[in-house]
């Protein structure tokens, strides 16, 4: 699986650990050899940007919306896609990327209302729920699962 | 897909699920169209979703739905020439699906296949 194309979709970056788990899957990806890019809106790259300012764990940070309209035109694609959600908007934004790309789509559901949330999923995907806000270690032993398999 | 707040554009609902926004547009339509994910209209704005995506259709005006990552799902309006075109293309292509099928002598595709078109008269709704 490695040199596979990874897109990490990041939502809304209201709850706390979207950057950290974003941060820690981006470098943890590129390190298993894989070619990680993250997506989100202005404000959750930015908090990325400045968390991680010389790029050293997220190297390729792009537009969430202008990374969709390039797939829906088929001028790029993922193998595997990591889609954050805390709220229903992610959920439509992880739907609409479910409907788009060949990508293998794994959706991380977090925040206060994740199980409730992963109930409403009706896509073809891999879940990984963790009802979770400040402390991200319940979500990284889960992801850190999900890698192993990917690289098997 | 930002573009589309440069429109002139009426907000009908706000901040809400998706689920929600799509079965406002099928209760307040005179006309609903269902479309896949990636579907363009007004030439730059592509409408996101889960499908079946509703497009719905009063008078001239366009209804659609417009998610915000932080904000949730809105259903926008726009009434003008553009939005004119926008139906008569969704009318357009429900009318050539129609056409294709009776060719082929095929029974219609299901109504919430994403890759369908449909139109509903409000009454069947």
């Amino acid at each position: 699986m490695t040199d596979a194309k990874v897109l990490l979709m990041m939502g809304c970056p209201e709850v706390p650990i979207q950057t950290s788990i974003a941060l820690y899957l981006s470098h943890k990806l590129t390190n298993l050899g894989l070619d990680v890019t993250v997506a989100g809106t202005d404000a959750a790259t930015k908090l990325l940007k400045v968390s991680d300012s010389d790029g050293y764990y997220a190297k390729k940070l792009v537009d969430l919306d202008k990374t969709l309209e390039d797939i829906i035109e088929k001028r790029t694609d993922f193998d595997i896609c990591f889609a954050f959600m805390h709220n229903d908007a992610g959920m439509t934004y992880a739907a609409t990327m479910s409907a788009i790309s060949q990508a293998r789509l794994y959706s991380i559901v977090f925040g206060i209302h994740a199980e409730t949330l992963a109930e409403t999923i009706e896509f073809d995907c891999e879940k990984i729920v963790a009802k979770a806000v400040h402390n991200p270690v319940q979500l990284q032993n889960k992801l850190d699962k999900v890698m192993e398999e990917i690289v098997k | 897909m930002s573009c589309i707040e440069q429109k002139k554009y009426k907000i009908l609902l706000e901040k809400t699920t998706f689920k929600e926004s799509r079965e406002y547009i099928e209760k307040n339509s005179d006309e609903v169209y269902y479309v896949p994910p990636g579907y363009k209209i007004f030439n730059d704005y592509y409408v996101i979703g889960i499908p079946p995506i509703a497009l719905g259709a009063k008078s001239n005006a366009l209804f659609f739905t417009y998610t915000k990552p932080c904000h949730g799902t809105f259903v926008l309006t726009i009434d003008d020439e553009e939005s004119k075109k926008e139906i008569n293309r969704l009318r357009e292509m429900e009318k050539g699906k129609i056409t294709a099928s009776l060719k082929k002598s095929k029974p219609l595709e299901s109504s919430r296949s994403p890759s369908a078109f449909r139109i509903y008269g409000k009454n069947e709704i």
